[in-house]
């Protein structure tokens, strides 16, 4: 059980860093001022979720020292974020709905890993609920706006919500791990995680004028250690002082 | 105090009370398009750090203030009242917030 909670809490925390990642690289470079704040206090927010469930991981795993050997140490292939989540910050529509899709994701996984006995991770989760209803909140405000604004807004959300579809199959896959930790308690299972999630999705696309895309391919690959090109860009900055001043000291 | 409107949106004015029964306090200004990005702007510049338990949001271009050239009788209008001051009065330790 503890090697497999291990990696699902891999998986939970490389997604937080990721989009946590993604979200930083918006430091400076937001549409304007207050939303410059807005959207890196959201990467802040992630980025402290991910390392108090990277801590909690290295506790169960016994044989890491720090959380920071596996945000540092570790290869494109031993990262299980979702492909989604390193989707890059192609305009300020595919920033909204990729966090706006992660963030419901990750309500519905916290929502459910506050009610285990783990009061450890049940902790963790309940401080990450109060910061994710912000997030969605402040993410529906804008598709709200973005859908009922102009033609050009209608059609750039509209755009980011086709582009992005593909890599929302990932998010109720379940391997065999999954499945465990479902009987163990700590997820849902696929129909209902699906239930839930596409709900958000629906009211809030229906106030906005938009449209969910058909079901078509999806891709797939992440709980493998499989991404897009984009993942390795991603660690090649964030992990290119660890590389070049093995264990440097500040 | 300006009520240009630009690409940011209006400027509002932010007040937050940092405690409960305690008056509002003007902590500063936020652009914004609407009221509830208002909030949330306001709340990410001025109240990160749990700096109150309200907040209250104003257009700046809703607040009515005195023009300052010509408005001696408005503002400076108890100048020789001293008596309308209770300054003959001791305070009692007890009280906080006067």
């Amino acid at each position: 059980m503890n090697k497999e909670l291990f990696i699902f809490c891999l998986r939970l925390a490389d997604n937080c860093l990721i989009l946590a990642h993604r979200q930083s690289e918006l430091c400076s470079k937001s549409p304007f001022l207050e939303e410059d704040i807005a959207q890196t206090n959201f990467g802040l927010d992630l980025l402290g979720q991910a390392e108090a469930i990277y801590n909690f991981a290295v506790e169960i795993e016994g044989n890491i020292n720090t959380p920071d050997d596996l945000v540092y140490k570790r290869n494109e292939r031993s990262f299980y974020n979702f492909i989604l989540s390193e989707q890059p910050n192609t305009n300020f529509a595919f920033v909204v709905i990729r966090q706006y899709f992660m963030s419901v994701y990750l309500k519905i996984i916290y929502t459910t890993l506050s009610n285990i006995k783990d009061s450890k991770l049940s902790g963790i989760s309940l401080k990450a609920l109060k910061e994710l209803d912000y997030q969605i909140n402040h993410f529906e405000l804008w598709i709200k706006r973005l859908g009922l604004g102009t033609k050009e807004s209608k059609e750039k959300i509209q755009n980011a919500i086709n582009e992005l579809w593909i890599f929302t199959g990932e998010l109720f896959e379940r391997d065999n791990l999954d499945l465990n930790m479902e009987k163990n308690g700590y997820l849902l299972n696929s129909n209902l995680f699906y239930k839930k999630w596409i709900n958000f999705i629906n009211d809030i696309f229906n106030e906005s004028n938009l449209n969910i895309p058909k079901d078509a391919y999806m891709v797939t690959g992440s709980k493998n250690g499989i991404h897009s090109e984009y993942m390795g860009f991603i660690l090649t900055e964030m992990q290119f002082l660890q590389r070049t001043f093995p264990d440097a000291k500040w | 105090m300006s009520n240009k409107k630009n690409d940011l949106g209006e400027l509002w004015e932010v007040f937050i009370q940092s405690k409960n029964g305690l008056p509002y306090k003007h902590v500063g200004s936020v652009y914004a398009h609407d009221k509830e990005f208002a909030i949330h702007n306001a709340r990410d510049l001025y109240n990160r750090r749990n700096e109150g338990s309200s907040i209250w949001i104003v257009k700046s271009s809703q607040i009515v203030a005195v023009d300052l050239d010509t408005s001696d009788y408005i503002i400076n209008n108890s100048d020789d009242k001293i008596y309308r001051n209770p300054t003959f009065y001791n305070i009692p330790d007890e009280i906080k917030n006067l």
